[in-house]
């Protein structure tokens, strides 16, 4: 446990760079959950056809092919990230599109009603999502973004495979460097344990906040 | 950057053993994640709060770290221990395990779904525990599990790649070993996201067909 402790730097270094990645990616995933799911919902049939073939495209290919993908074969076309672009890209595109699955089937999930009163008033198609459907789709999209963050965290570790020296990239330099095998593993499992908690417990209090004196359903993922 | 037909020529041989490698570890480790799923769902629900509460965190732990680490785990840590795993049952192991988290909650919302009032009147027609599963609510709560339970298996489909950390050859790793050797990665790279898409969007399209079957009929 000693040889470990004098390991901490790093260990400190690749849990920072695991939570910047996973950061950094949430918030480009979020934007395009948005994006994506809601042009889904576009009277223009070019717009719906190219978030359907992102879709089927992020969601039907493995995360690990993509990133590899984007660190290998982009390159040669002259399109070069350094990794850590390389592995918010990737992760954020990979869960994006998860994540606009979430926010189409919440827009669908609020009830028919809300739809036919926002025609009636005849609200615009902007005006329509921006106050009528959208603050009532939120709520019900935010446990299974919560679900979707944890997926995020997990998945920043295969971004080591790409040489984006995060929390396992790090154990892996301690394993080599020392042949411990359980202490580094072990540890870094925790530190892991430990990020995915604090994002489960801000998932709740986000929960919360916006569940206030409303009644909710839980939006079905994928 | 050329398209090269003579490079797909020579990767696709070992690609095609690799998917099959693919294949079965998804298989069997979808068959454990169902199996072990089922066992930590009873133990989730265990009336003795001990057992329920401490499954429950085992869980969550296993759920909430990265299955790659958990493969280096099975893979680096279990032979210190002397339990020497060959990389595919470690793969396989860990696949599973990592995913029967997972499954586990798909039995128990199905169980946990079957309204009170149907547990009330098997003891109102006096059944005994093996009656009431049987005839009352297992009927109604393996249907819905069906859709998710098949999702699953196309996620775990997607996460066999990690295998190849573990030194696996499965069909990415088999593509990733030939572009390493020749320096050639536009068409291995693009072949393997190919194979992805073309059994994952049937394999999706199935799923949906399943939940419209399996949609509760009394929905709400």
């Amino acid at each position: 446990m000693e040889q470990i402790l004098e390991y901490s730097p790093i260990l400190i270094q690749g849990t920072i760079t695991t939570i910047e990645l996973t950061l950094a990616s949430a918030v480009l995933a979020l934007i395009i959950s948005f994006v994506v799911g809601l042009a889904r919902f576009s009277s223009l049939r070019i717009v719906r056809v190219a978030a359907i073939v992102y879709l089927e495209f992020f969601r039907g290919t493995s995360a690990i092919v993509q990133m590899f993908f984007m660190f290998y074969v982009l390159p040669l076309f002259g399109v070069t990230f350094p990794p850590l672009l390389a592995g918010i890209l990737a992760c954020g595109l990979n869960l994006g599109s998860y994540g606009s699955e979430v926010v189409r089937s919440a827009v669908l999930s609020v009830s028919k009603g809300q739809h036919e009163a926002a025609l009636a008033l005849n609200y615009t198609n902007y005006q329509r999502f921006r106050y009528v459907l959208i603050p009532q789709a939120i709520p019900v999209m935010i446990p299974t973004f919560g679900n979707l963050l944890i997926e995020l965290l997990k998945l920043t570790a295969v971004a080591s495979l790409i040489t984006i020296s995060d929390l396992t990239f790090m154990s892996q330099i301690i394993r080599v460097q020392t042949a411990l095998t359980l202490e580094p593993f072990l540890v870094i499992l925790v530190i892991y344990f430990i990020i995915s908690s604090v994002l489960v417990w801000f998932t709740k209090l986000v929960e919360r906040k916006f569940s206030k004196g409303r009644h909710t359903i839980t939006a079905k993922e994928g | 950057m050329e398209w090269s037909w003579q490079v797909v020529y020579e990767v696709l041989p070992s690609m095609l053993d690799g998917l099959i490698v693919t294949v079965q570890a998804s298989l069997v480790g979808a068959l454990l994640a169902y199996v072990i799923g089922l066992f930590l769902a009873l133990l989730k629900m265990s009336k003795t709060w001990i057992i329920a509460k401490t499954s429950y965190w085992v869980s969550e732990c296993i759920r909430r770290t990265p299955l790659l680490v958990q493969l280096y785990f099975l893979f680096y840590v279990l032979p210190d221990f002397g339990i020497f795993l060959s990389p595919f049952v470690a793969g396989v192991i860990g696949l599973g395990i990592h995913f029967s988290t997972y499954t586990s909650e798909v039995y128990r919302a199905g169980i946990e779904n079957v309204p009170k009032g149907q547990w009330e009147a098997s003891r109102a027609l006096n059944y005994n525990a093996y009656q009431t599963m049987r005839h009352v609510i297992l009927p109604q709560a393996i249907p819905p599990m069906i859709p998710p339970l098949a999702n699953y298996l196309i996620t775990m489909f997607k996460e066999t790649p990690l295998l190849s950390a573990i030194t696996v050859v499965e069909l990415f790793n088999a593509a990733n070993i030939f572009s390493n050797s020749h320096y050639k990665y536009l068409e291995p790279m693009t072949l393997v996201g190919l194979f992805f898409l073309i059994i994952s969007i049937p394999a999706a399209y199935a799923a949906m067909k399943l939940e419209q079957k399996y949609k509760p009929k009394n929905a709400g």
